[in-house]
């Protein structure tokens, strides 16, 4: 196999005595979807921050294509082609659907010109589904179009590898199918996908892979069948009087 | 506004200023040089304050730092149409070193810090008096001509340097620098995480916010003929002009412009006929404005003539 598009080793972050990542490794094969799971407070976003440069890693290397990464800026790593969402959408209220995802395309995506990057724009609302919305200002929104904005943003940008940050959090069922479609769809087009998420429901129908962060640490990375069957997956979830009680039933 | 308007109204404001000497007498003509100033400096702001959303107060640090660096150059010898580019580019550099510390900080952080520029200007030049004179001030070389030639002289000049910052401003507005900078006012998380290079584009706007006030101020030294150093670093002057340029309409093109011409016929008037409370009406004037208006005149239009939306 070639060489991972996206490696960390021995990542870590601290925040004065306070351990946010401890020592993780793993890399993302081009082209693969993978979900990244663990309980709230273990570590997820802080994980997409360090390597999107938001928050500088502690130690540890992180290297995209080949190159150590690990002192970008935000805008550096945009421009890479290594693209995130947020977990709060982020996008710029007063601007139209169609002039927030032209800034992805003129800045992230490296358009020659405003109107090069406003036609890939009109692409990429087209790809998500919210052309019909591209002259309503982003501040009208309602929550599941908001988070297609940022996807439509993300992808004008040519990422190589895209990192989504709870894209499903606050979407009833039938928005997250119709989120679920859209992702699937990202992956087909040939990036490299992190999802990173707490339904596990969303997690394995998308990725064959998992990765499982609990407390700051790499506990579990393999295939999403085994994975979920980890006992000290299960433990980290559900905590370990439950997972006993789960051990048992099976047992019993 | 689409361009056609936009340069049909620019070129008519422009014409309007220029042709003061042929409808008015020499303290219309004063007004007007008065005008094409302040337009130029709230135009100036207009690049930080109004499109990329940061409460910049350094205007008269810029200002003052021209006419200084203008004087100096002027009394060694200097012709005075270079010692003004000098003095343009001298403050430039200063701003851009001072914006890559400044503009680290956000929203009152930075009001507070662009204010503090200004008095520590002020009290630098006013105790290196070695090299200005300190409190008792410069004199410059006095230019020649009739007081009637010396006003033209000075308007056209204002009127070149206010006509050059809305140039950049509309080339500005078009360009991806324009771009990034509405978007780090949006959002200027969001901005980096798109891809732009946030800091370097607030010190440019920073660095824009100053080059023409510093041309004004090194005018504004060889007009006045004397510069002090509580004269040259007002903080009223700062404030003047962030109100200028709300009223007109900050973030727009032509909004600072309009606001400055506004304000500066509002004073005059009030000066003229309310000579002891002309402050509190303009007081109460800007208040009234600012809270029945916060988009600034310039958003009259659109709510005037639904149809005309910018």
């Amino acid at each position: 196999m070639s060489d991972p598009i996206l490696r960390l080793e021995g990542v870590s972050k601290t925040f004065g005595g306070l351990k946010a990542l401890t020592d993780v490794s793993f890399g993302l094969n081009e082209g693969e979807v993978v979900g990244l799971i663990g309980p709230n407070g273990a570590g997820k976003t802080t994980l997409v921050n360090v390597v999107t440069g938001n928050l500088r890693r502690s130690s540890g290397r992180i290297m995209f294509e080949g190159e150590d990464v690990g002192l970008q800026k935000p805008y550096q790593a945009a421009r890479r082609g290594l693209a995130r969402t947020f977990q709060i959408v982020q996008p710029f209220p007063a601007m139209t659907v169609l002039e927030n995802v032209t800034a992805g395309a003129l800045f992230g995506g490296g358009a020659a010109s405003v109107g090069d990057a406003r036609d890939k724009a009109r692409q990429s609302l087209e790809f998500v589904g919210l052309a019909p919305l591209a002259d309503r200002p982003a501040a009208n929104l309602a929550l599941a179009a908001r988070k297609r904005l940022e996807l439509a943003k993300s992808l004008a940008m040519n990422p190589k590898v895209l990192m989504l940050d709870e894209v499903n959090a606050g979407l009833n069922s039938s928005e997250i199918d119709g989120a679920l479609d859209l992702i699937r769809k990202i992956a087909d087009s040939g990036v490299t996908v992190l999802i990173i998420e707490h339904l596990m429901k969303v997690v394995l129908s998308l990725s064959k892979r998992l990765l499982v962060l609990h407390h700051g640490q790499l506990i579990a990375d393999g295939p999403s069948r085994e994975i979920v069957s980890d006992e000290r997956v299960i433990e980290a979830y559900l905590g370990q009087k439950f997972a006993a009680r789960l051990k048992e039933m099976h047992h019993g | 506004m689409k361009p056609l308007p936009l340069y049909a109204s620019l070129v008519v404001g422009l014409a309007i200023l220029a042709a003061a000497p042929l409808y008015g007498d020499n303290y219309v003509v004063r007004t007007a040089a008065i005008v094409a100033m302040y337009g130029a400096l709230a135009t100036s702001w207009n690049f930080i304050g109004g499109f990329t959303g940061y409460p910049s107060f350094s205007t008269a640090a810029f200002f003052g730092l021209g006419a200084y660096v203008g004087a100096l150059c002027q009394r060694s010898g200097v012709p005075m149409v270079v010692a003004w580019a000098i003095a343009s580019v001298a403050v430039a550099a200063f701003a851009a070193l001072l914006g890559g510390i400044l503009l680290r900080l956000r929203g009152h952080y930075f009001a507070i810090g662009s204010i503090a520029v200004v008095e520590l200007c002020r009290l630098i030049v006013s105790s290196w008096s070695s090299l200005t004179g300190g409190g008792d001030g410069l004199n410059l070389p006095l230019v020649q001509g009739t007081p009637e030639d010396l006003m033209r002289f000075f308007l056209m000049v204002m009127l070149v340097i206010l006509a050059a910052s809305l140039l950049v401003t509309i080339l500005v507005d078009r360009s991806r620098l324009g771009f990034g900078l509405r978007c780090i006012h949006q959002n200027e998380d969001a901005a980096a995480m798109v891809g732009v290079n946030t800091t370097a584009y607030k010190v440019a706007a920073y660095t824009l916010s100053a080059v023409f006030c510093a041309a004004a101020g090194a005018t504004y030294a060889s007009w006045t003929g004397y510069i002090d150093p509580t004269d040259s670093f007002q903080i009223v002057l700062t404030v003047k002009v962030v109100v200028m340029a709300l009223l007109g309409g900050a973030g727009t093109i032509l909004g600072p412009a309009i606001g400055a011409a506004a304000f500066v016929l509002l004073e005059e008037v009030f000066w003229a006929n309310f000579i002891d409370w002309n402050r509190a009406i303009l007081g109460l004037v800007i208040v009234v404005l600012i809270f029945f208006l916060p988009g600034g005149l310039l958003s009259l239009r659109r709510r005037l003539m639904p149809g005309g939306a910018a």
